[in-house]
């Protein structure tokens, strides 16, 4: 069994730098009131890379997650300390206003989430708030590329006008991709987004981040080890707060480095 | 992406038209609270600083002589020749020498319109209560008349309101005030009687007693019934079209126009049962209909915060279930039914417009009894106040709200505390 | 014998019998070897006979006081009837009370009818006399009942199952309260609403535009016929709770978004009572409110801005009922919006969306159903609102839609056609449960239609 403590001067084992990288953290702490939630952590996202977050549920990875595009500043009480930077610009500096940030760095949700509105006005919501049309057949046009884009064109063009939370939940999860989508992100954040989904609706999800990630950056964390296996580039394993073990895919899933990775994955606990 | 960089220019185009947006929103939400919150002020502020001067009425210290022969008296048992006998002679004569000057019908009348047109009553009961001082003198400190009451506490505020006031009862005043024989004295009539049409003498009494009778209607009748029907509902019934209909019902009386339970009280209680009218049980009854709503409804909120876990537990004692209700939800939710019962309670206090339909809005002066005699209560006392033109009611219909005002802030108090200290959290 | 007295002794029997059933089950319990060879406990048995001894007694005297005095009167008045005195319904009435006052000794004997003296006598034989019955048929009633009760109690007999038969009546008809007062108000207001559309046409009532209901006394009077004509109250009524919804909608939704959304969790615990307190406050202390300082107010304000503003303009009194109805409205919307899941706001926000696009395009838009169910009951309670109005709204049922004039409402009238004593007969106090009437069935309407769409929109997120 291995040591589970947190060990107070924790190093992270692995390749946790990137070459080409998107989005930069350098010692993140994440606080909820007294409680530290993210002990001292540092990694690269890269470009048009999908980057999984695995560990035990309660690691932070969700966390984590949230920091990136700061939807923590809604939490009360939640205080992140370190520098995340995207493309060279911090985030939680002044000048970057969280609205820009927020069109650049989309999330898609663990739980559908589709506004009670309809299938066009959800995807269409995004590009009005920004203003990104000039006229109703630009609006179409979005809205016609991004529910391309997710795969869920053919399924609503003749439905648009109907509710969103009618559709199967499958469809939902692929209706938030789609509204994400359509304020063009240049990185794409996705909290569990099958844990709610049967496996066939699993599977569409997973084939979509692939196809996605030609124009996108990706970070998505889950619970399934499978689900990174499939999908992802590298993989980065949280234990308690700290990050473990940062590596490609295929390497974290046959021959972790540290001991608490081998664990994870081996089964012995989760 | 093809138009990212694009869409990035445009989205910082739009932040600043955004952000002002943002604020105008959150300082227009700030501007509602503050304007609910200045509401809430401007509204005690106005109340309190209309009426606070009625806790205290202005005073006049007279020599009265009581003279056996003015009065026309020999024996102070003899019922009738107290009634007959003229009290105002008593004031009057000490009026005049106190003031010898006035001379003339006109200057006379004035100078015993300075006190108040009940007082000798006050000297008949003084009289009563000590048959020794008969034929003997005595300071007293005499009620004024409400128009010299309003006089003096504005001219004492520093701005005199003499539109009702002679220059002769304006010179008396200040010789009075030098002399230290006139003084603002706490009003025992304003606590000790009923209502009257001189101001100085009207008080709230009557009405808090009328309050009083009905409330004790209100509250024996809806406080069983509500929780009846409360444990009905949430323990007895089947699930069918009778008990939909029931609380349909119940959500819709909850929202019907108080006035709608006057005109039923009205036309039921007293055109058809013969209630007796402007009686403390009547206004009860109707009360009662209407607070019930929202007794049944809390406690049944009440009810339904017990956890099924208890019913279980006894009913795998072999309890029945009139049992489980007896023994443990009854009890257990007590404190949220009580709650329930004093916020209507509070809301049956405050009512007014189904009182005034069935006649309890008369003139009454004499303190209630009991349930059946003619009464009052506080909030149509106030109603009936605020409509009287004298200057002095103005500030006794604020002193009686104020009155009112307490009577339900301490019984929301006692709401709280009780939701507090006994309701449980499961 | 007084009824109370009787219902005092009903009560005390009912006593005796709980302690002799007690005693009777025990005794019966022990030769047996203990109460547990009794089917239930001595105190169901006790209750039992306590039960049949006191309820039929006193359903019976219930009864018998409701219908006694219409079937005395009844009686009475047959005769009076038949004296040929009575012409109409007026007459009648006046007859009853001229018969009632001289039974009572209010009015003297002297210079009435024999017809009408025989009637007063009458009245007070029958009077006594059916107390005399109701005395005996209660009290006999009652101790057979406690006999029953008692030679029921045997070891086998399920007096549990019994008593709690019983009592589940009893809830049952607490709750059927509800039913008989909605069919009291609908039958209070229908009856008399139907004897005044006959002498008043309804077309006249629904669509005539002058209100005046004096009637007068001699027939020669000038403006002898009253009309009635209630179009300018409806108006009236609605420009006042359009000023009153004017006021409290955008100040009562905007204080529940800032609260729900952007107070800090102090100054919400702290802000939510203080404008809860408004809610408590009586209608009664408005109307002082609204006629003694806000109206003055607005008219000196609008004098000095050259504005001919009535000293008791519809503003005052809307205004003022708008402020009471600020926290209504406010805790309903408060209600709905934290209903609203956080899922939502996250998604919004995600996208780019500010805090304030959150809220208007997404949170707002879906918990609008409620909020429309909230405004609507506001409404209702509007309409319904009478104090505030009958204080500081005028009576000149003037057909206008300036808020700075002086309308009447629909309460107003019902208020000043009601109080004082007057001939309940009247087209003038008819009219009042005609008006009564209407606004019944238009709060009922709106309450319907408000407590369904804020049920649903419930159930839509539970």
């Amino acid at each position: 069994m291995p040591d589970m403590k947190v060990n107070e001067k924790h190093v992270t084992v692995g390749k946790q730098f990137h070459d080409d990288p998107r989005m930069t953290m350098r010692n993140v702490n994440v606080f909820y009131g007294e409680k530290q939630a993210i002990h001292d952590v540092s990694i690269d996202i890269g470009k048009n890379e999908v980057m999984a977050m695995i560990g035990p549920s309660g690691c932070g990875k969700s966390t984590f997650l949230r920091s990136l595009n700061r939807m923590n500043d809604t939490v009360e009480g939640c205080r992140v300390e370190g520098e995340i930077c995207m493309d060279g610009e911090s985030l939680y500096n002044t000048k970057l206003d969280v609205v820009e940030l927020r069109a650049r760095v989309g999330m898609v949700f663990q739980k559908p989430n589709p506004f009670p509105k309809s299938i066009y006005e959800n995807v269409a919501y995004g590009a009005k708030i920004h203003g990104l049309a000039d006229s109703r057949i630009d609006l179409d046009e979005i809205v016609e590329n991004s529910l391309n884009k997710a795969g869920l064109w053919k399924e609503v063009k003749d439905r648009l006008h109907q509710p969103g939370t009618g559709l199967s939940g499958g469809q939902q999860q692929r209706l938030c991709i789609a509204r994400a989508i359509a304020v063009t992100p240049e990185v794409i954040l996705m909290d569990e987004p099958c844990s709610a989904l049967d496996p066939i609706a699993t599977a569409r999800i997973e084939e979509l981040i692939k196809e996605l990630s030609e124009n996108f950056t990706i970070a998505i964390v889950t619970h399934s080890m499978q689900q990174a296996a499939r999908v992802s580039d590298r993989t980065a394993y949280f234990h308690l707060g700290q990050l473990i073990e940062v590596n490609p895919t295929e390497q974290v899933f046959t021959m972790p480095e540290h001991e608490l990775t081998e664990g994870y994955i081996t089964g012995r606990f989760g | 992406m093809n138009n990212s960089a694009e869409n990035l220019r445009r989205i910082q185009k739009s932040l600043k038209k955004r952000y002002f947006v943002e604020r105008c929103f959150l300082w227009s939400g700030r501007a509602a609270i503050t304007l609910g919150l200045l509401a809430v002020l401007v509204l005690f502020v106005d109340i309190t600083s209309k009426g606070y001067g009625a806790f205290r009425s202005t005073e006049i210290l007279l020599d009265i002589h009581y003279d056996a022969d003015a009065l026309g008296i020999d024996n102070l048992h003899d019922e009738k020749q107290l009634a007959f006998a003229d009290w105002d002679v008593l004031l009057k004569n000490a009026l005049r020498e106190q003031f010898p000057d006035a001379s003339g019908r006109k200057e006379r009348k004035q100078l015993y319109g300075l006190v108040s047109n009940g007082a000798g009553f006050d000297l008949k009961e003084r009289l009563i209560a000590n048959p020794k001082l008969l034929n003997t003198s005595e300071k007293v400190w005499i009620i004024a008349d409400d128009d010299i009451d309003t006089y003096y506490k504005s001219w004492l505020s520093g701005d005199p309101y003499a539109e009702r006031m002679s220059e002769k009862q304006i010179q008396w005043i200040e010789v009075l005030d030098e002399q230290g024989a006139i003084a603002l004295k706490f009003s025992k009539n304003l606590f000790t009687r009923g209502d009257s049409r001189e101001p100085e003498q009207a008080g709230i009494w009557g009405a808090v007693m009328g309050s009083l009778f009905t409330l004790a209607i209100t509250f024996c009748l809806s406080f069983p019934i509500g929780v009846a029907a409360a444990i009905y509902l949430e323990e007895f019934a089947p699930r069918n079209r009778l008990t939909d209909f029931i609380e349909v019902n119940i959500n819709n009386l909850a929202a019907v126009p108080s006035i709608i339970f006057g005109l039923l009280g009205l036309a039921i209680f007293i055109n058809f049962f013969h209630v007796p009218r402007s009686a403390p049980l009547v206004g009860g009854l109707v009360l009662t209909l209407m607070t019930l709503p929202t007794i049944i409804i809390t406690s049944r909120a009440a009810i339904k915060s017990v956890p099924p876990s208890i019913r279980e537990a006894a009913l795998g004692m072999g309890a029945s279930r009139h049992q489980v209700v007896m023994h443990h939800v009854l009890p257990l939710s007590m404190p949220g039914m009580l709650t329930g019962a004093i916020i209507g309670m509070a809301q049956a206090l405050g009512e007014t417009a189904p009182l005034l339909m069935i006649g309890m809005v008369a003139f009454i002066v004499d303190i209630p009894q009991g349930f059946t005699d003619p009464a009052t209560v506080l909030p149509v006392q106030i109603f009936l106040w605020a409509d009287s033109p004298e200057r002095a009611f103005v500030e006794k219909t604020s002193a009686a709200i104020m009155v009112l005002l307490s009577f339900l802030i301490v019984m929301n108090m006692t709401a709280v505390w009780i939701r507090k200290r006994l309701e449980r959290r499961w | 014998m007084q009824a109370s007295t009787l219902f005092i002794i009903i009560i005390g029997l009912s006593i005796f019998g709980y302690f002799m059933g007690q005693g009777r089950a025990l005794a019966l319990a022990k030769p047996l070897g203990g109460i547990r060879k009794l089917h239930s406990l001595p105190s169901y048995y006790a209750a039992q006979a306590a039960l049949f001894c006191a309820l039929p007694a006193i359903v019976l005297m219930g009864l018998w006081l409701i219908f006694e005095q219409p079937i005395i009167d009844s009686l009475v008045m047959s005769r009076v009837e038949a004296g040929g005195l009575i012409e109409s319904k007026a007459d009648y009435n006046l007859a009853l009370n001229r018969v009632h006052n001289i039974a009572a000794g209010v009015l003297s004997r002297e210079g009435q009818q024999s017809v009408v003296l025989a009637a007063a006598d009458n009245l007070n034989a029958f009077r006594t006399n059916a107390r005399l019955a109701l005395t005996l048929l209660a009290l006999s009633l009652s101790v057979a009942g406690l006999v029953l009760g008692l030679r029921r109690i045997r070891p086998d007999f399920r007096a549990r199952a019994s008593v709690e038969w019983i009592m589940s009546g009893l809830l049952m008809a607490c709750a059927l309260l509800a039913i008989f007062t909605t069919l009291g108000i609908l039958l209070s207001v229908v009856f008399e609403s139907i004897h005044f559309f006959r002498s008043v046409p309804i077309s006249e009532f629904i669509f005539g535009t002058s209100w005046s209901p004096q009637t007068a006394i001699r027939a020669d009077q000038v403006g002898s016929s009253g009309s009635f004509g209630a179009v300018p109250l409806f108006t009236g009524t609605l420009l006042i709770s359009a000023v009153a919804m004017f006021v409290a909608v955008p100040v009562g939704l905007m204080s529940a978004i800032y609260l729900a959304e952007y107070a800090s969790r102090r100054t919400r615990t702290l802000v939510k009572p203080t404008l809860e307190i408004l809610a408590g406050i009586p209608t009664v202390v408005y109307g002082f409110f609204a006629a003694l300082t806000v109206a003055p107010f607005i008219r000196n304000l609008g004098e000095s801005l050259g504005l001919d503003v009535s000293s008791e303009s519809a503003l005052a009194a809307g205004s003022v009922m708008g402020v009471m109805i600020i926290p209504f409205i406010s805790s309903l919307a408060d209600d709905v919006i934290t209903a609203v899941p956080q899922s939502m706001r996250d998604g919004s926000l995600a996208l780019g969306a500010t805090k304030s696009e959150t809220i208007r395009k997404v949170v707002v838009p879906a918990a609008l159903p409620g909020i429309v169910g909230g405004v609507l009951l506001a409404l209702s309670r509007a309409i319904g609102e009478t104090m505030i109005v009958v204080m500081a709204a005028g009576m000149a049922a003037n057909l206008t839609a300036n808020p700075l004039d002086t309308v009447t409402t629909v309460t107003v009238q019902i208020v000043t056609l009601l109080t004082g004593d007057q001939e309940f007969d009247s087209a003038k106090t008819l009219a009042a449960f005609a008006l009564g009437l209407m606004l019944f069935v238009v709060t009922l309407c709106l309450n319907i239609v408000a407590l369904r769409v804020v049920k649903k929109y419930r159930e839509q997120y539970e």
